[in-house]
């Protein structure tokens, strides 16, 4: 599992951040400006960078939210720079997930009851350019993310 | 300095519950505003919600989930939600969530 869980470094990055916080809902602010912050030697577009702030938030409040259901936990971020692209890995060793593909489903949530609108993993999915999750029940989940930055046009929102 | 919101930011205006915003909404922020909202709903017996974006920059699912609960609250007395002063990132996230179904945006 630890094997998945850390950054593939054969990739050779030209840059790369880790942090770890503590899971309180407070630090979801901090874990998308230390984004935010790491990738603006790519020059993002301010789409781009609202982008990977959404995806990152809706990671690190998954984690939080669901990883470690709201109790103590340390949720670990990790940057890289390659190129154009930039990697963020949020990691969480909170209670997993038993089905990755159902939780990604658009609209599905385990708490219904926490206003909370099932969109976290298809937000992730449509603002980022590819999204792994890892997971293993009792272990943990590690959301990987990749965008390219720099060159991607804008994306209208559909009437 | 991120201003916080107070109760002021809940105004009601012909029986329009208006809801100011802040600058971000994550789950941290919704939650509160969640609570507030649907206290004021049923203190003030408003009809319909008006969430104003004018100030916010930033807006997860959280964000969204926020409007449909909010949503499901007030049409059973057969209000509307609408959503005034959104910019075009958010306005994405409320078409890909589908949420725009259901909710007024107004320009």
């Amino acid at each position: 599992m630890q094997q998945i869980m850390t950054m593939d470094r054969s990739l050779c990055l030209d840059n790369s951040m880790r942090m770890e916080f503590d899971a309180r809902s407070e630090n979801e602010g901090l874990a998308r400006m230390a984004v935010a912050a790491f990738m603006t030697p790519l020059d993002p577009t301010v789409g781009e960078l609202s982008d990977v702030k959404t995806a990152v938030s809706e990671a690190v409040t998954n984690a939080i939210l669901h990883g470690y259901e709201n109790c103590e936990g340390l949720v670990v971020l990790q940057c890289g720079l390659h190129g154009d692209v930039l990697c963020v890995e949020i990691i969480d060793e909170g209670v997993g997930i038993a089905d990755i593909e159902q939780a990604m489903q658009p609209m599905f949530t385990s708490k219904p009851e926490l206003n909370r609108s099932g969109m976290g993993f298809s937000f992730m999915e449509a603002f980022m350019d590819d999204v792994e999750v890892y997971s293993q029940p009792g272990l943990g989940t590690t959301v990987r993310m990749f965008k390219k930055c720099g060159t991607t046009p804008w994306v209208e929102a559909g009437e | 300095m991120v201003r916080r919101m107070e109760l002021q930011d809940f105004q009601v205006i012909d029986q329009c519950l208006c809801v100011k915003l802040p600058e971000e909404i994550d789950h941290h922020h919704a939650e509160w505003i969640c609570e507030t909202t649907d206290r004021q709903i049923m203190q003030q017996k408003v009809t319909n919600v008006v969430f104003d974006f004018e100030s916010t920059k930033f807006m997860d699912s959280s964000g969204v989930g926020m409007l449909i609960g909010r949503y499901r609250r007030i049409s059973c007395f057969g209000g509307k939600v609408y959503c005034i002063h959104v910019d075009r990132q958010i306005k994405r996230m409320l078409y890909l969530s589908g949420v725009y179904r259901i909710i007024e945006i107004m320009d």
